[in-house]
C-alpha cells in the first residue's frame, strides 16, 4: 500500500502494482477446507474417543447393528439435504413416517394384502409430500411454517387413526429388516449407502442438481435463468414424502409394530444430521457426502456414549455442543470462501 | 503442562483398568427405567442397589431421556454388547421391544420386565416383576375409605381419563365390592369424575364434586395426580372433617397432607421392594438356585416368601402398602 501512496523518490523506476483479482486459492485449500472435512475430522476423533471410552465399542458388527436405530432418519436426511440446499425446509418427515406407517398398519389390519398395504403407505407419502409442496409453491407460504403445521397435523391424524394402541402381527417375511444381512451389513445400511451414492450423483452431476444449488443461491436469478423453480421444489417435497413413507415402513419392519408416536422428535435428528454435514441452513451450499459422514458421526457418538454407560443428559449436552461447533465452522468456512 | 498431561494419561489408564476389571465374575445386572429424572424409578434403583450390596452382584442403571416407545432399544443393544447377564427394564412399550429382547435372550441375557408387564407379548421376556396384586387394589381402596367414614354415606371417585385401562379395572372392582359385600351396603357411589391426570382439571372436578354433592363423605382417587389435587381442594375448602380423601399417591406428594391431618391414609406399593426382589430373583436364576417356572418359591429378606406365578409373573406384595402418619417418614419417592 505504502509503495503506491508515497513512492520513494530514491527509486529510479516507479513500481507499479497491478492487481486485477485476488490470487487463486491454492488447490489444496480448495479441496481440504470444506465443511465436509470438519465432519470427517470429527468422525475420526469421535471413533478414537469412543474406542477409548469403552472396550466394548470397537466391534464393527455391533456398530452396524446399532446404526440401524438411526439409519432410517439418515435416509430421510439425504433428501432433506436437497430440500435445504434449495432454500426450503421440511420439518414434517418424522410425522409423515408415523402417518404412512399407521396407514400401512390400518390397511393391513383391515385385511388388505401386504403389497396393497405397502402401496397405500407409499401413496400416502406422495400425497403428504405433494400437500406440503402445494402449500409452499402454489400458495407461496414459508416452508418452515407450513411444515411445522403439517408436522402437527400428520401426527394428529396418525393418532386419530391408530389411537393409543400399537398395530402389529405382520407376516414374518416383513418383520426384522434390520436383521437381514448382506454379508455383515444390515439391509437398511445398504439402502442408506445406495441412496447416498444415487443422490450424490444426482446432486453433483445432473442438471437438476446444479439447478437446485442455483435456486438456493438466488431464487430470483434462477427464475430469470429459466429454471422451473416451482416444479423442482414441488418435486423435492414429493420426494421427501416418498422417502419418509419408505423410512416409516422400515421402522415398522424393524419394530414389528406401528404406533402413532413412531419416530416422534426425529425431525430434530434429521435436521441435526444435515447441519452436522455442513449444509448451509439458508440454502445454496451443502453436499450429500457431508450428510453421509454426519450420519455416521451421529451413530458413532450415540453408540459410543451409550455403550460406555454415559448418562443421557451428558449425551444430549455433547450433541448440542457438537451442533453449535459444526455450525460455527460451516459459517466460518463459507464466509472465508466468499471473500 | 507436562505434569498435567501425565496426570491425564494416568487417569485415562486408571479408567481403562477399571473398565477391564469390571468384566469379572459376579452376576451383572442393569436396570433401564422408562426415562431419567423420575423419583419413582429412583426408588426402584435404590432397591436394586441394596439387593446387590447384600448379594454381591454388580448393578448399573442407564435410562433414555424420553419415555417414547423406542427410546430404550439402543440401550438394550449396548447392554448386550457389554455382556451383562440380566437386563431389568420398565418397558416403554408392550411390543416395540420384542425384537431386541429376542435378540438379547438368544445370547443368554435374562430379560426381566419390572413394574409393568408386556400384555400379549409375555413370550419375549423371561419374567415380570409387578408391584402388587392388582386384583386387590379396588377392594382395598374401598375398605380404606369405609373404615374412615364408618361404612356409611355418599362417596365419589376421581379417576384419570375415561379410558385409562388400569383405573377402569380398579373402578370396576370397587363397584363390584360396593354392590356385593354387605359390609358396604350403606355406602353409595354417587358419581365418577375424570381429572385426566391433569392437576388443574382434577382440582376443578373436585371442586365440582364438593359443590354438587353437599352430603359427600368421601372421595377415592386411584391416581397420584388426582389424589393430590383432591387433598389440596379439601384442605383449601377446610372440609377435611366432612370429606375424607383416600387414593393411590406417592409419599412425597402426600406428605404435607398427612402431616397436617387433611388426609388420614392413602395407599400405594413400594417401588423399592420391586428392585430388591428383582435383584434377588435375577441372581438366583443366574446361579441356578431359583427355577423360573410357576410355583417356585424363594425367600427375600424383608419381603418373606415370594412365589413365581403363572407366566412367570411375580407380584412383589400381596397387599397395597398403606401410608399414614406412623410410617410416612420411612419413604422417599
Amino acid at each position: 500500500m505504502n509503495s503506491i501512496d508515497k513512492p520513494t523518490p530514491s527509486t529510479t523506476t516507479p513500481t507499479i502494482v497491478v492487481r486485477e483479482a485476488a490470487a487463486p486459492r491454492p488447490r489444496w485449500q480448495v479441496l481440504l477446507i470444506r465443511p465436509e472435512t470438519v465432519t470427517l475430522v470429527l468422525l475420526v476423533v469421535a471413533t478414537i474417543v469412543a474406542s477409548r471410552l469403552s472396550p466394548f465399542f470397537a466391534d464393527l458388527g455391533f456398530i452396524l447393528e446399532s446404526s440401524t436405530y438411526y439409519i432410517e432418519f439418515a435416509i430421510v436426511a439425504l433428501v432433506l439435504t436437497l430440500v435445504i440446499i434449495s432454500g426450503e425446509i421440511d420439518l414434517s418427515p418424522a410425522a409423515q413416517m408415523a402417518l404412512s406407517a399407521c396407514l400401512f398398519g390400518t390397511a393391513f389390519k383391515a385385511g388388505l394384502p401386504m403389497p396393497v398395504a405397502i402401496g397405500v403407505s407409499l401413496l400416502a407419502g406422495l400425497v403428504m409430500g405433494a400437500f406440503n409442496g402445494f402449500l409452499v409453491t402454489v400458495l407461496r407460504l414459508p416452508s418452515i411454517i407450513v411444515t411445522i403445521g403439517t408436522l402437527i397435523l400428520f401426527r394428529g391424524l396418525a393418532q386419530v387413526l391408530a389411537g393409543d394402541k400399537s398395530i402389529g402381527g405382520f407376516p414374518s417375511w416383513f418383520v426384522g429388516i434390520d436383521y437381514r444381512m448382506v454379508g455383515i451389513v444390515p439391509v437398511p445400511v445398504v439402502v442408506f449407502v445406495a441412496a447416498s451414492v444415487l443422490l450424490g450423483l444426482f446432486l453433483g452431476i445432473t442438471i437438476y442438481g446444479r439447478q437446485i444449488y442455483q435456486i438456493g443461491t438466488s431464487e430470483i436469478a434462477a427464475i430469470h435463468a429459466g429454471i422451473r423453480v416451482r416444479r423442482i421444489k414441488m418435486g423435492l417435497f414429493i420426494a421427501s414424502g416418498l422417502v419418509s413413507s419408505i423410512a416409516g415402513l422400515m421402522v415398522a419392519s424393524r419394530l414389528g409394530s406401528v404406533r402413532y408416536d413412531l419416530a416422534s422428535g426425529a425431525e430434530l435428528t434429521m435436521v441435526l444430521i444435515v447441519m452436522l454435514g455442513g449444509t448451509y441452513i439458508f440454502g445454496g451450499r451443502g453436499s450429500i457426502l457431508g450428510t453421509f459422514l454426519a450420519a455416521w458421526l451421529l451413530v458413532i457418538i450415540a453408540t459410543g456414549m451409550t455403550v460406555a454407560n454415559i448418562a443421557i443428559n451428558a449425551q444430549l449436552t455433547v450433541m448440542g455442543l457438537l451442533l453449535i461447533v459444526s455450525i460455527i465452522m460451516t459459517n466460518a468456512i463459507y464466509a472465508r470462501s466468499q471473500r | 503442562m507436562l505434569r498435567r498431561n501425565l496426570m491425564l494419561a494416568a487417569a485415562f489408564g486408571a479408567a481403562l483398568f477399571a473398565g477391564a476389571a469390571q468384566a469379572a465374575d459376579p452376576v451383572s445386572i442393569v436396570y433401564i427405567p422408562k426415562n431419567t429424572g423420575n423419583p419413582y424409578f429412583d426408588s426402584i434403583i435404590k432397591g436394586f442397589e441394596d439387593g446387590c450390596k447384600k448379594l454381591g452382584c454388580e448393578f448399573t442403571t442407564v435410562a433414555p431421556a424420553s419415555a417414547e416407545a423406542t427410546s430404550q432399544i439402543p440401550f438394550v443393544t449396548a447392554q448386550i454388547q457389554r455382556g451383562v447377564n440380566v437386563v431389568a427394564i420398565s418397558p416403554n412399550s408392550p411390543d416395540a421391544l420384542n425384537q431386541v429382547f429376542d435378540r438379547a435372550r438368544s445370547k443368554g441375557t435374562i430379560i426381566l420386565s419390572v413394574n409393568s408387564d408386556m400384555p400379549g407379548n409375555e413370550t419375549h421376556r423371561d419374567a415380570a416383576i409387578l408391584p402388587v396384586d392388582f386384583t386387590k387394589t379396588g377392594p382395598s381402596q374401598v375398605e380404606l375409605l369405609g373404615k374412615q367414614i364408618g361404612y356409611e354415606g355418599e362417596i365419589a371417585i376421581l379417576s384419570a381419563t375415561t379410558d385409562a385401562p388400569d383405573q377402569n379395572v380398579w373402578i370396576a372392582a370397587m363397584k363390584d365390592s360396593l354392590e356385593k359385600d354387605p359390609k358396604y351396603a350403606k355406602m353409595k357411589l354417587v358419581t365418577i369424575a375424570y381429572g385426566d391426570d391433569d392437576p388443574q382439571k382434577s382440582t376443578t372436578e373436585t371442586e365440582a364434586l364438593l359443590a354438587n354433592y353437599p352430603n359427600l363423605k368421601g372421595i377415592i382417587s386411584p391416581t397420584t395426580v388426582g389424589v393430590a389435587a383432591a387433598a389440596q381442594v379439601v384442605e383449601t375448602a377446610k372440609k377435611a372433617d366432612q370429606v375424607k380423601v383416600v387414593g393411590l399417591g406417592t409419599p412425597n406428594q402426600m406428605r404435607r397432607f398427612i402431616e397436617n391431618g387433611t388426609v388420614e391414609a392413602f395407599q400405594l406399593w413400594s417401588p423399592y421392594n420391586q428392585g430388591l426382589l428383582a435383584a434377588h430373583f435375577a441372581v438366583g436364576v443366574k446361579d441356578g438356585k431359583i427355577k423360573n417356572e410357576a410355583g417356585t418359591t424363594f425367600e427375600v429378606e424383608g419381603l418373606g416368601t415370594v412365589t413365581v406365578g403363572e407366566n412367570s409373573v411375580i407380584k412383589t406384595q400381596a397387599d397395597l402398602t398403606t401410608f399414614d402418619k406412623a410410617n410416612i417418614g420411612e419413604f422417599n419417592f
